[in-house]
C-alpha cells in the first residue's frame, strides 16, 4: 500500500470532513427514530380515550369502538408463552452453564443462535402444522406457541450467561456448607443471577410484543372479548395491521393509535430492562 | 470474564436430589432441542408434496398461478433479494459509519443517549415500521424520493417506469431503517474490541484519528463487521410484516425498483391462510422452508464471523 | 419487588387462563369473503346485542381462505362469492349446505386527481384496461366515450386482489363474459394471473380499496359497501344492453331479478340482460356442514343462519349499502338451512 503524502492541512481536513460524514450517520439513524416515534404520537394520541383502551371493536361504519379485547388478548398470549417459555429457557440455560463443554453444549447454542434468526414467519407456520391443523381450530394457545419460540433463544442465552457470572466462589462456599448442587443453584446462584434473566424476560417480551406475522395464522382475530386461549382471540398487533390496511378513516386513526400503544408498552419493558441490568450491575460491583 | 468452570468439576452429581435436578435439566434441554428439531421436520413434512411435484425448478421458475396449480419462487426470490440488498447497502453504510461514530468520535456525553436512541429503533416493532412506511414513506416515495430518482437516474431501467409508492424501493428503505440497529450496535462492540495499542500506534506514527479509525480500526474489524452486515441480512431476509404492507404484492420479476414485487416471507402471510388446494399450500410451506434454510446459512454465517473477532460470548 | 412484578404477571395470566369457560357463550367462528364482510361484521353485531349468549367471530380473509378454513374444519362456517364447485365439495369429504346470503356488486373504483366527473367505461376498455392494452387514462378508448372530461396523460396502474378472493372470481367471470382473449388467455377464478403490466396486488377489498385511495391513476374492483362508505369515485358502465349504469343497490338489485333461479351450480349474474341490470354482481354465499360436528354449536349456528336470511338479519343489508336478497331467494335459503342436523 503506498501512502502519498499529503500536506497535513489537506488531512486534516479530510478528517473532520469524514468526522462530519460518521456524525451524520450517527444522527441520521437517530432522527430516523425520532421521525417515526414523533409521528405515531402526533397520529396516534388523538385517539387514544378511556373507550379505545376499554371498549370492543364497532363494526364498519359505526364511529368509535376500541382495541379493548386486543390488549387483553395480547396480555394472555404473551402470558401464556412466557409460563412456557421461561421453564424450558431456564433449565437449558442452567445444562449450558453446568455442563457448557462439548459437543452437545455446543450444538446447543449453536441450534439457539439458528432459531434467534429463524423469520418468525416461519415459525408461525411451525405453530400452524403443529397446533392448529392437528386440532381444527385457530387459537390463542398457537399463538403462544409461536411466541414462546420466539422468546427462547434469548432467554437460553442469557439465562446462561447470567449463571456463568455469578462468582465461583459464591458456588463454592454454598457448596462447602455442604449444600447439594440442586439446592446450591435453585437457592443461592439462581437468585444471584436473578436481575439479569429478568432482564432478558423482559427484553424477550418486548421482542414478541408487536410480532404480529405468526398471527395471522394462529391467533387469527375476534371482535369479541374472548378469554379462552383454545379460541381465536383478537391481538393488539394483529388489530393495527388489519385496520392499517383498511380503507376506512377511522379505523386507519385507529390502527395509528394502537401502534401507539404498542410503541409504548416496548419502550417501557426495553427501558425497564435496561435500569434493571444496571442496577443489577452496580449491586455485583458494591 | 466470565469462569468457565461449570459445577461438575466441584462437586458430581450424587445424592437422589441432584440426580433429580440433572434429569429435569436435561429434561428442559432436549425439549429445547427437540423443538428446533421438530421445527425443521414440520417444515420438510408439509412442503414434501411440493418438492415432489416440483423438484429443483421450484427455485428457478417464476410463474405463480393457483388456477393451473404451477408454482415457481423466482419472483419472490428475486423481490426478497432486491429488497434486502437495497436495505442492508444503504444500513451498512450508515450503520458503519455510526458506528465509527460512537466508538472513536463521540464524546460520552453524546455516545451514550445516541446509542441508546439507535438500538431503540430495533425495539420498534415490524407492524409500526409497516404503518409508518405505508402511510409516510410511501406517498414520499411517489411524490418526492422517486420522482428525484428518476429525474436523474431514470435512463437506467432501475429507475424507470412508473411509480407506485409501494414496491422494492420504498421496501428496500424499510428494511435499512429496521437493521441499522443491528449493524450499528455490532459493529460498535467490534470497533470497541480492537486493542487501543493498535490505534495509540497509529497515532504515534502521525496519522490523524480519522485516518486511524478508517485505515487502522475498521480493517483490523472488517470480518466483524462484515458479520454484523450479514446477521443484518439475516433479518432482512425474513423480515415480513413491514414489507408485507409497502411491498405491492405482486409475483413478477421487473428491473425497476419502483416496481411492486413479492418476497418469500409476503406470500405466506397474503396467501398461507386462504391457499385452497393442498399443492398450494405445500407450495407456501416450501418457500417457508427455502427460507428457513437461508437463514440458517446466513446467520451461522454472520456469528462464525463475529465470533473470530469479538469472541462468542 | 422484581419477583412480584413477574409473579403478578404471571397470575394475571393464569387467572386469565382459567376463567375462561365460566363465561362461556357460544362462539361461532367464520371466515371468508371479505365481500360479506361489511354486511356481517354489522349483522352478528346486532345479532349478538340481541342474543348475548352467542358471538360470531367473523373473519376477511378472503373467499379461498373460507373455503379452505372450513374444509380443514378450522372454522364453523365459512363464506365464499363463488359457491364451491364439485372438486372443492368433493375434498370437503362430507355433505355441504350452500347458503345465499347476501347480494352485492363490484364497483370499478379509480383514483384520478382533477377530475369531478364520473368516468364512464365500455365494457371492452375494462377488459382492454386489465389486458395491459389501454396504458394511459387519456386513450382515445376512454376518451370517446367521456366527451368534455379533462382526462389526464397519466399511466393507468390496475390493482388487484392478492388474496384468493370471489370478487376476483366475479369480476373476472364478468371479464370473460366479455372477452373470449380474456376467457382464453386469463380465465376466471379467485386467484388469477393477472397479464397488466403495471398492476399491484392488495390484500382483501379493504386492501384494494385502501391502495387505490392512496395511488393516483389506479383503477380497481371493490365491493360497493366500501366504495360507498370511502366515498370512492366508481366508474359507470356499459352494460350488455348498452345502457350506462352506475353501481348501486338499485342496480345491482336488477341484475338479481333477471335470473330469479339460483342455486349453488347455477349463480352467475354477472353481465345480466336488462335495461338497468349492473353488469359485475354476484350472490355470496356460506357454508355450512349437513350435520356439523358439533350438535351444541349446530343449534346455534342454525339460529344465526336462519335470522341472517330472513327478513330481521336482511334488513341490515340495507344500511351497509348491501342489496337485500330476493324473497324468493331468502326462502329458498331457509329451506336449504332447514336441512341442517341439530
Amino acid at each position: 500500500m503506498s501512502v502519498k503524502y499529503q500536506r497535513l492541512g489537506f488531512r486534516r481536513a479530510y478528517g473532520a470532513f469524514g468526522t462530519m460524514l460518521a456524525l451524520f450517520c450517527a444522527a441520521l439513524a437517530a432522527a430516523a427514530l425520532l421521525a417515526i416515534l414523533g409521528y405515531v404520537v402526533v397520529q396516534g394520541i388523538g385517539a387514544i380515550n378511556w373507550a379505545f383502551l376499554t371498549q370492543l371493536p364497532h363494526p364498519v361504519g359505526v364511529p368509535g369502538g376500541g382495541v379493548g379485547n386486543g390488549i387483553l388478548g395480547t396480555i394472555i398470549v404473551i402470558g401464556i408463552a412466557t409460563l412456557m417459555a421461561v421453564p424450558v429457557g431456564l433449565l437449558t440455560g442452567i445444562y449450558l452453564a453446568l455442563f457448557g463443554r462439548g459437543a452437545i453444549p455446543e450444538a446447543l447454542r449453536f441450534l439457539s443462535d439458528v432459531l434467534s434468526g429463524v423469520p418468525s414467519i416461519a415459525i408461525g407456520l411451525f405453530a400452524y402444522a403443529v397446533l392448529v391443523a392437528p386440532l381444527k381450530h385457530f387459537s390463542a394457545f398457537s399463538a403462544s406457541f409461536a411466541f414462546m419460540m420466539l422468546m427462547l433463544p434469548l432467554l437460553v442465552r442469557t439465562s446462561e450467561q447470567a449463571i456463568r457470572s455469578v462468582p465461583q466462589t459464591v458456588r463454592e462456599g454454598a457448596l462447602a456448607l455442604g449444600m447439594s448442587n440442586f439446592r446450591a443453584t435453585v437457592f443461592i446462584v439462581l437468585p444471584t443471577a436473578r436481575p439479569a434473566i429478568i432482564t432478558a424476560l423482559l427484553l424477550a417480551i418486548a421482542r414478541v410484543t408487536g410480532e404480529t406475522a405468526p398471527l395471522l395464522f394462529t391467533a387469527f382475530g375476534s371482535q369479541f372479548w374472548e378469554k379462552n386461549p383454545n379460541n381465536p382471540m383478537a391481538v393488539l398487533a394483529l388489530q393495527v395491521f388489519n385496520y392499517a390496511i383498511s380503507p376506512y378513516p377511522n379505523w386507519q386513526a385507529q390502527a395509528w393509535a394502537g401502534a401507539l400503544l404498542l410503541v409504548v408498552a416496548v419502550l417501557i419493558l426495553s427501558l425497564g430492562a435496561r435500569l434493571m441490568l444496571r442496577n443489577a450491575m452496580r449491586g455485583l460491583d458494591s | 470474564m466470565s469462569t468457565d468452570t461449570g459445577f461438575r468439576r466441584v462437586a458430581r452429581f450424587v445424592s437422589p436430589a441432584d440426580r433429580g435436578f440433572a434429569a429435569v435439566v436435561y429434561g428442559g434441554s432436549i425439549l429445547f432441542a427437540l423443538l428446533i428439531v421438530a421445527l425443521f421436520v414440520e417444515l420438510v413434512i408439509g412442503a414434501w408434496p411440493s418438492i415432489v411435484a416440483f423438484g429443483p425448478s421450484f427455485i428457478w421458475k417464476s410463474s405463480w398461478d393457483p388456477i393451473t396449480s404451477k408454482f415457481g419462487a423466482l419472483p419472490m426470490i428475486y423481490g426478497t433479494v432486491v429488497t434486502s440488498f437495497i436495505g442492508i447497502a444503504l444500513a451498512a453504510f450508515v450503520g458503519i459509519m455510526a458506528a465509527v461514530f460512537l466508538s472513536d468520535f463521540a464524546p460520552r456525553w453524546l455516545a451514550t443517549p445516541l446509542s441508546f436512541l439507535i438500538e431503540l429503533l430495533a425495539a420498534v416493532p415490524s407492524v409500526v415500521y409497516g404503518l409508518w412506511g405505508l402511510f409516510v414513506l410511501s406517498p414520499f416515495v411517489r411524490t418526492t424520493i422517486g420522482p428525484a430518482l428518476q429525474h436523474v437516474l431514470g435512463w437506467t431501467p432501475l429507475f424507470s417506469g412508473p411509480i407506485y409508492g409501494v414496491g422494492l424501493l420504498t421496501a428496500g428503505i424499510i428494511l435499512a431503517l429496521m437493521i441499522v440497529p443491528t449493524v450499528t450496535a455490532i459493529s460498535r462492540d467490534v470497533i470497541a474490541a480492537i486493542p487501543r495499542d493498535l490505534r495509540e500506534a497509529s497515532m504515534a506514527l502521525g496519522a490523524t484519528k480519522w485516518e486511524t479509525a478508517t485505515r487502522v480500526v475498521l480493517p483490523a474489524a472488517r470480518v466483524g463487521i462484515f458479520g454484523a452486515c450479514i446477521l443484518a441480512l439475516g433479518r432482512a431476509l425474513g423480515e415480513t410484516i413491514a414489507v408485507t404492507m409497502v411491498i405491492g404484492n405482486r409475483p413478477q420479476i421487473s428491473a425497476s425498483l419502483f416496481a411492486p414485487s413479492y418476497t418469500l416471507a409476503s406470500v405466506i402471510a397474503n396467501e398461507f391462510t386462504e391457499a385452497t388446494t393442498s399443492i398450494y399450500i405445500s407450495a407456501l410451506i416450501e418457500l417457508g422452508l427455502i427460507l428457513f434454510v437461508v437463514s440458517i446459512v446466513v446467520n451461522a454465517l454472520a456469528r462464525v464471523m463475529i465470533w473470530s473477532v469479538r469472541g462468542s460470548r | 419487588m422484581r419477583a412480584s412484578l413477574v409473579r403478578g404477571l404471571t397470575t394475571a395470566a393464569i387467572v386469565g387462563a382459567l376463567t375462561l369457560p365460566a363465561i362461556a357463550a357460544t362462539q361461532l367462528t367464520g371466515a371468508g369473503s371479505s365481500f360479506d364482510y361489511p354486511f356481517f361484521s354489522k349483522a352478528f353485531y346486532i345479532y349478538s346485542q340481541k342474543n348475548p349468549d352467542v358471538t360470531v367471530n367473523y373473519q376477511s380473509i378472503g373467499s379461498g381462505g373460507g373455503i379452505q378454513q372450513f374444509t380443514a374444519k378450522n372454522v364453523d362456517f365459512g363464506a365464499t362469492d363463488v359457491p364451491m364447485n364439485a372438486q372443492e365439495l368433493a375434498r370437503a369429504g362430507q355433505p355441504v349446505l350452500q347458503i345465499p346470503v347476501a347480494l352485492g356488486g363490484a364497483a370499478v373504483a379509480y383514483n384520478l386527481p382533477g377530475v369531478s366527473q364520473t368516468i364512464r367505461l365500455t365494457r371492452e376498455t375494462i377488459v382492454d384496461i386489465y389486458l395491459g392494452k389501454v396504458l394511459k387514462w387519456n386513450d382515445p378508448a376512454i376518451a370517446k366515450v367521456n366527451h368534455g372530461v379533462n382526462l389526464p396523460d397519466m399511466p393507468i396502474v390496475v390493482v388487484h386482489r392478492s388474496d384468493g378472493s370471489g370478487t376476483s372470481y366475479i369480476f373476472t367471470d364478468f371479464l370473460s363474459h366479455v372477452s373470449g382473449e380474456w376467457k382464453s388467455k386469463v380465465g376466471t377464478g379467485k386467484s388469477v394471473s393477472w397479464p397488466a403490466p403495471s398492476a399491484v396486488g392488495a390484500k382483501g377489498n379493504e386492501g384494494v380499496a385502501g391502495q387505490i385511495r392512496s395511488t393516483p391513476g389506479a383503477i380497481g374492483y371493490v365491493e360497493l359497501a366500501y366504495v360507498i362508505e370511502n366515498h370512492m369515485p366508481a366508474a359507470t358502465l356499459q352494460n350488455r344492453a348498452g345502457k350506462w349504469v352506475a353501481c348501486t343497490p338499485e342496480n345491482v338489485a336488477a341484475a338479481a331479478a333477471s335470473k330469479p333461479e339460483v342455486s349453488a351450480t347455477n349463480f352467475s349474474i354477472v353481465d345480466a340482460p336488462g335495461a338497468n341490470s349492473y353488469p359485475v354482481s354476484g350472490y355470496s354465499w356460506v357454508v355450512v356442514y349437513k350435520k356439523p360436528a358439533d350438535a351444541g354449536r349446530a343449534k346455534a349456528l342454525y339460529d344465526v343462519l336462519s335470522w341472517l336470511v330472513g327478513p330481521s338479519g336482511q334488513s341490515n343489508a340495507k344500511s351497509v349499502d348491501y342489496v337485500p336478497l330476493p324473497v324468493n331467494v331468502q326462502n329458498a335459503a331457509s329451506a336449504t338451512i332447514r336441512q341442517m342436523q341439530r
